[in-house]
């Protein structure tokens, strides 16, 4: 067992790794209020690699290389509807966490309240039933009449 | 009676559960569907292709891939999952049933020399996006992916992951739709 691993970490080791060649790009400057515009709006953004991470947080190359991307769409004056509508076009509504609101997004947005306004009308439905009045037995009146004779005897 | 709305809605319920769990959150639909490929001018790596072949020009756009319908593979070397469905783009290759052209993502060219003589090259040119800035603007997001674009170079099929042969059994027809 121990020649087992011991021969595993060997093979790992040396193996030959392979990476991303990453390119080496320059820093992009950008002013206070853009600065401040870039560190909200990446919150806001899903990396598709890891997907429960935003691409503030991920560590993926592809990450690192959407954040580039965005600070130079951000330097050139992008707004943070511009920035997603540049992704959106490459990866899809995916890649918002909060999606538009839109036609095709219409169920996404009103499903909760629709459920809810369906679970209302189910309670309102069961109160009103079991409000109402049991309907009283029927009387047998001539048992009643000959009840009340034998009490007035 | 009284049950039968519950019921109705747990049914409801199951089977928008059964549907949902059985699709993939990985694979993520590309809006690029119906689209014309996105530009791009890559340059082109020079391999040793089949003898007498013309050599490709030094570099490549969008344009270049009109006029029959191709399959645009992205790949690398250091990617595990191409080198499962090379195997298969090495037989689609050798059928001649459709152009391949590979785009070399973020990789280098000693690599993909190295990785193309050991496993063989099925593409007809091999571009190369070093950057992965052809990546991006293709919505690529792992490696491999390919797209398949019809002859008017519009995209019309994005396969995630591996090319199957059963991937393949589904994009052959879109192909010959698009031919004629």
């Amino acid at each position: 067992m121990r020649y087992a691993l011991a021969a595993l970490l060997l093979a790992c080791a040396m193996s030959a790794v392979r990476a991303q060649v990453e390119t080496p790009k320059p820093p992009i400057p950008l002013d206070a209020r853009q600065e401040a515009q870039y560190k909200a709006l990446l919150p806001e953004l899903r990396c598709l690699v890891c997907q429960n991470e935003s691409l503030a947080d991920s560590q993926a190359p592809l990450a690192a290389d959407l954040r580039y991307e965005i600070r130079g769409l951000i330097a050139k004056g992008a707004s943070d509807a511009d920035v997603k509508r540049y992704l959106v076009a490459r990866y899809g509504e995916f890649v918002l966490y909060r999606p538009r609101l839109e036609a095709r997004t219409l169920l996404l947005w009103g499903g909760p309240f629709l459920l809810l306004l369906a679970a209302c009308a189910g309670v309102l439905s069961y109160a009103r039933r079991r409000a109402r009045p049991a309907a009283p037995p029927p009387v047998d009146e001539g048992a009643l009449r000959r009840l009340l004779e034998e009490q007035d005897r | 009676m009284r049950f039968a709305l519950p019921l109705a809605v747990l049914i409801a319920l199951l089977a928008l559960f059964a549907v949902g769990l059985q699709r993939d959150p990985r694979r993520v639909p590309s809006p690029l569907i119906g689209k014309p490929a996105p530009a791009f001018d890559l340059p082109t790596i020079a391999l040793p292709g089949p003898p007498g072949a013309a050599p490709p020009p030094a570099r490549m756009t969008q344009a270049d891939l009109r006029g029959a319908p191709v399959l645009v593979n992205f790949f690398a070397s250091w990617c595990a999952g191409c080198q499962d469905e090379h195997p298969f783009l090495m037989e689609l290759a050798r059928s001649g049933e459709v152009r391949l052209v590979g785009i070399d993502y973020k990789d280098a060219e000693s690599d993909l020399r190295r990785w193309l003589g050991r496993h063989g090259d099925p593409y007809a040119v091999v571009l190369s996006d070093l950057s992965g800035n052809t990546g991006i603007d293709w919505g690529v997001y792992g490696v491999p992916e390919t797209f398949v674009l019809d002859a008017q170079g519009r995209i019309v099929f994005k396969q995630i992951g591996p090319l199957t042969p059963e991937a393949w059994q589904r994009i052959r027809p879109l192909l010959q739709g698009s031919a004629s």
